[in-house]
């Protein structure tokens, strides 16, 4: 069984902790980014930091799919609810906040929002109830986008429509690569969005950026040697790309999932939370699924959005400029009972994972 | 919203197939994104299996790992 090998060794991590000691450099200080929540929440949950040398540095780049969701597509979301429609989403999603309102607010006046486990559930609501009219507010990374594309390739009925809200992993890590005072020199890459899009999808990094890549399970011993992978490139002064997550990851990766992908999906430019505009960083359905476009169908598109409440620093935060204990908010008027901003309501938010882990 | 859970396929039937998180809780997934049979450790996210897992691979990685810690400092200082 998986569960039985020692990917929780504590005698294994305690002695890659000291190699990862006598590897670090003694002065400079260096700086690993990852792009996953579930790598925050392994890091943060394992108290990993402290195994590190003060020169060694990990920080959470823009991993949190529902973190990265704009305001305005939360507010398309809440136009359907208010217009009648039956919205379904993750639970993650329920509270992430829009211009005014979050879906859960839209639900407490009366609106008809369901929270689902899968897209399977919303395609087996609408076949229960066809008088009324259901749309999937389909948000997540290439890890969950395959799962989407699949319901609409088998013609959903016709009273459920899709709001598209994907993201791609690769574009958010560009982005972070031109943010001038950043100064990251490697990446940690998510386990379970390589799965699907294969370790091909990030040759660049090296190649272009010269930027040592490894891509990591969610162990906290994946996560620790994927650590010392990438310190052990800079030691050597190389830029490789590697895979620590082997038992889950091919070159290739999952050929079946990206398939349903690019048949039911155009790469488009989209919008990030406080971002800005990302080229190629989301998915559009294309023009032959039209008929599943709940903004297609419902005439609905909102381009502009109130992405920050005042003072929220969430957008420094998905880029890991600054640690949530550096927003002036974090934990005096943003807690995980009442957030603020969006990395405080989702469970992969950066905000939310360190409130969790410092009480 | 990536997290994804292993399990052990029971049955398989056309599209789905029932898999096992472990403590015999069983839970019906859709398995039309991966080739599965009856055994076979998949990655579950959201309902749909999105990749299967190696065991050989899964025991390559931990001998990897001893062979890294077992590797003795070739590292001059820097």
């Amino acid at each position: 069984m998986f569960e039985q090998l020692k990917f929780r060794d504590q005698n294994l991590a305690s002695r890659i902790a000291a190699k990862i000691q006598e590897i670090a450099p003694k002065n400079d200080v260096v700086k690993i980014c990852h792009v996953c929540g579930t790598h925050e929440w392994t890091i943060t949950h394992y108290g990993l930091r402290s195994l590190l040398p003060p020169t060694v540095e990990v920080i959470a780049g823009p991993g949190c799919p529902v973190c990265v969701t704009p305001a305005s597509e939360v507010d398309e979301a809440v136009v359907l609810a208010i217009k009648g429609v039956v919205v379904t989403c993750f639970g993650d999603v329920l509270r992430v906040p829009g211009s005014e309102q979050s879906l859960l607010d839209a639900k407490a006046k009366g609106a008809d929002v369901r929270v689902v486990y899968s897209v399977l559930d919303a395609v087996r609501m609408a076949e229960k109830e066809p008088s009324k009219e259901f749309v999937f507010f389909a948000i997540g990374f290439e890890t969950t986008a395959p799962s989407t594309a699949i319901e609409i390739l088998r013609k959903p009925p016709k009273n459920l429509s899709f709001l598209v809200s994907h993201r791609l992993i690769p574009p958010a890590m560009e982005l972070l690569l031109g943010i001038g005072d950043l100064h990251i020199d490697g990446f940690i890459a998510p386990g379970h969005v390589s799965t699907v899009i294969g370790l091909k999808a990030y040759e660049i990094f090296p190649k272009a950026y010269r930027m040592p890549t490894v891509v990591a399970g969610f162990e906290p011993l994946d996560v620790l040697f994927a650590i010392y992978m990438v310190l052990k490139q800079l030691r050597e002064g190389v830029a490789r790309l590697e895979n620590e997550y082997v038992r889950a990851v091919s070159w290739e990766g999952n050929t079946k999932a990206q398939e349903a992908m690019y048949k039911a999906f155009d790469i488009v430019d989209g919008e990030w939370r406080g971002l800005g505009k990302l080229p190629s960083s989301a998915f559009r359905l294309k023009d032959e699924h039209a008929a599943f476009d709940a903004r297609e169908k419902f005439r609905v598109r909102i381009t502009r959005g109130r992405d920050l409440p005042p003072g929220c620093q969430c957008h420094l935060v998905m880029i890991g400029k600054i640690r949530p204990t550096e927003c002036p908010l974090f934990m005096k008027i943003c807690t995980p009972q009442k957030p603020v901003g969006a990395c405080m309501v989702s469970m992969e938010g950066t905000c939310r994972i360190w409130a969790k882990s410092i009480r | 919203m990536c997290l994804a859970i292993p399990a052990k396929v029971v049955k398989v039937q056309n599209s789905k197939a029932q898999v096992d998180f472990g403590e015999g809780v069983l839970r019906e997934v859709d398995v039309s994104l991966v080739d599965v049979k009856v055994g076979d450790y998949v990655l579950v996210h959201a309902g749909y299996a999105i990749q299967v897992l190696s065991r050989e691979e899964a025991e390559e990685t931990l001998r990897l790992w001893r062979e890294i810690l077992e590797v003795e400092s070739t590292l001059g200082p820097k």
